[in-house]
């Protein structure tokens, strides 16, 4: 009775939640005419849902497309991003700080501030109407990951570092053979964050994509059933089950690197 | 900052650390070319991605500009129309402010409350952790289009669930007062992110500070405002002005939110047509911005609104850089 006690408001905000969670999976087996009611249980389970989101739509594009987009975007981040975190956090040369300070003005500036002229340059290099402007960009680096990054380089003592210089090391050797592996749970962090990022984002896709039905990503297409006049919710709540479940799945596995990694984006107090 | 598990004694080599060569000495350029390798990526994305767009959106807030003929000069006349006579741009504008006024201080508040329950937790704070954490994960898109479901009026669990209390539920996303404050409950119920950051925040709090004041009588209360307040006022800071940043490029929550609600349903193209539903009281600044530039194709005065923008956002982004120290602090 105790336990009920003190784990009583614990559990009632849990159930907060996760409740829409449950929602969602529960609409998803659902036929599409008591989607609309406001039953809470299926009447009958209809798993076929999941397959028809990928027959009525081509939903397997949209993954394909998706994929690509976050996956190269966060391969190019790690190897821009990571050397420039190095130069910050571990080399001293001059100019050092301010270029830290421009890196958080960077990851501090709102996007739509610089859209309209970054769309002309890739309407200019004829690549608007693809994923190519939001994943090419990531080659010359990405302020938030440079700044996640030199955050966990800085946990890293120097002293490893003064060891490999003094068997006569270079700077990139000491990169690659010593600090690399020993920020593996900080490189893999911002990879998860970067591939999160990407696969979450709406608004670059949406500005270069909307158009160009083939290259648009899962969050343009989640909500494309509809049937003559009424919305198909069965399934956008099975597509979106699609799109939330590699989600969950990645950060049930990555759980540590992710919350340490949480963690570093704010400022210790 | 000091590891832990070294040994104290500073017995550094400081022969081999990289400190820049002496003038003249030619290692030093050699020394000079290394740390431009590891830079060059960045320093051009900094140059294309940020220097070239900002200077572009300042000329080309001075034009007159479709797309398809060239820019034509025109002064000021976008900054006078944005200031003179845009109605809709100061109800957006004013949409965002009450989005910063309200949202905010809810995520705020919402994850400090959070992660205290979680610190008062004994056993099991990890399951409970996982569990807060997870609707900051879920992709904004869907959670948006979910939390329109459940709250939908006529049929959501939400209005039926408070139905069962007496209580007649409004009609959310679907009405011009209750649509921003349905969506300040989305962003309060993914507040995840800002929670875990509280929680590391709330256990770095030296547990001999609250002893000290418990045996000085102070209640519980008082242990709050005066021990762990001020121990958390960096973070809180810091959380309030990325806060802020957020909530001005707020965009995507309000675009679905507003095409899902009205019944069209689209989250690709066409998607600005219903911005703002209902009645224009879910059209943030952003969506203005887009709809100015991307469905009007007036680029010049699309240029003008993200000039204010950015305007506002260095301006609050000044008030973090005066703490600049925080950041650097850990590298000396």
């Amino acid at each position: 009775m105790r336990f009920v006690f003190r784990y009583s408001l614990p559990i009632a905000v849990a159930l907060m939640f996760l409740a829409p969670f449950v929602f969602v999976l529960l609409t998803a087996f659902m036929t599409s005419d008591q989607a609309l009611t406001s039953n809470l249980w299926p009447a009958s389970w209809h798993p076929e849902n999941f397959v028809r989101i990928f027959t009525t739509v081509p939903m397997l594009t949209y993954l394909v497309n998706t994929v690509v987009y976050a996956g190269l975007a966060t391969v190019f981040m790690l190897l821009s991003s990571v050397p420039a975190a190095y130069a910050l956090a571990k080399l001293r040369w001059r100019g050092s700080n301010a270029m830290f300070v421009v890196i958080i003005c960077m990851m501090m500036l709102p996007p739509q501030v610089v859209t309209v002229p970054l769309y002309l340059l890739w309407a200019n290099a004829g690549l608007t109407g693809t994923l190519w402007p939001l994943i090419l960009p990531m080659l010359a680096g990405d302020a938030f990951s440079i700044f996640l990054l030199r955050q966990f380089l800085l946990t890293i003592p120097d002293e490893y570092l003064d060891a490999a210089r003094i068997d006569g090391c270079g700077e990139w050797q000491v990169l690659l053979r010593v600090v690399l592996p020993m920020a593996k749970p900080g490189i893999a962090a911002t990879a998860i964050f970067q591939f999160f990022y990407a696969w979450n984002d709406y608004y670059g896709p949406l500005l270069y994509t909307s158009e160009e039905q083939s290259n648009w990503t899962l969050s343009l297409a989640l909500s494309q059933f509809k049937h003559l006049h009424h919305v198909e919710w069965n399934l956008v709540m099975a597509a979106t089950v699609v799109v939330m479940a590699p989600v969950i799945i990645v950060f049930f596995f990555a759980q540590k690197a992710f919350v340490q990694g949480v963690t570093l984006t704010g400022v210790k107090g | 900052m000091v590891a832990t598990g070294t040994s104290t004694v500073d017995v550094r080599p400081t022969a081999a650390r990289p400190r820049p060569p002496r003038r003249r000495d030619p290692r030093r350029w050699r020394y000079r070319l290394t740390v431009l390798s590891f830079l060059a990526p960045a320093l051009a994305g900094i140059v294309v991605f940020l220097v070239y767009p900002l200077l572009a959106a300042i000329y080309f807030s001075f034009t007159r500009f479709d797309l398809l003929t060239k820019p034509v000069w025109v002064g000021l006349r976008n900054y006078a129309f944005l200031f003179g006579s845009d109605t809709t741009a100061w109800k957006s504008a004013s949409n965002t402010l009450w989005l910063v006024v309200v949202l905010v201080p809810a995520r705020m508040l919402a994850a400090l409350l959070t992660a205290m329950l979680l610190t008062a937790i004994r056993r099991g704070g990890g399951f409970f952790r996982t569990i807060f954490y997870l609707p900051a994960l879920a992709p904004p898109v869907a959670a948006t289009i979910a939390f329109v479901f459940l709250f939908n009026p006529a049929t959501g669990p939400v209005n039926a669930f408070l139905g069962l209390l007496g209580i007649d539920g409004p009609l959310w996303f679907d009405s011009p007062v209750w649509a921003k404050p349905s969506l300040v409950l989305l962003g309060t119920w993914a507040v995840g992110d800002l929670m875990v950051i509280f929680l590391a925040a709330l256990l770095d709090v030296p547990r001999p500070l609250y002893e000290a004041a418990e045996i000085d009588g102070a209640n519980s209360w008082q242990r709050f405002r005066y021990v762990t307040l001020p121990a958390l006022s960096p973070v809180l800071l810091f959380a309030a002005v990325t806060g802020v940043i957020q909530t001005l490029q707020y965009f995507t929550q309000a675009a679905v939110a507003a095409s899902v609600a009205s019944g069209t349903a689209t989250t690709g193209a066409g998607i600005s047509q219903t911005f703002g539903y209902p009645e224009q009281s879910t059209l943030t600044y952003p969506l203005h911005l887009y709809v100015s530039g991307f469905r009007y194709y007036d680029m010049g005065y699309a240029n003008a609104l993200a000039v204010m923008l950015f305007v506002v956002a260095f301006a609050v982004t000044l008030v973090l850089l005066r703490r600049f120290r925080m950041f650097v602090g850990g590298a000396s």
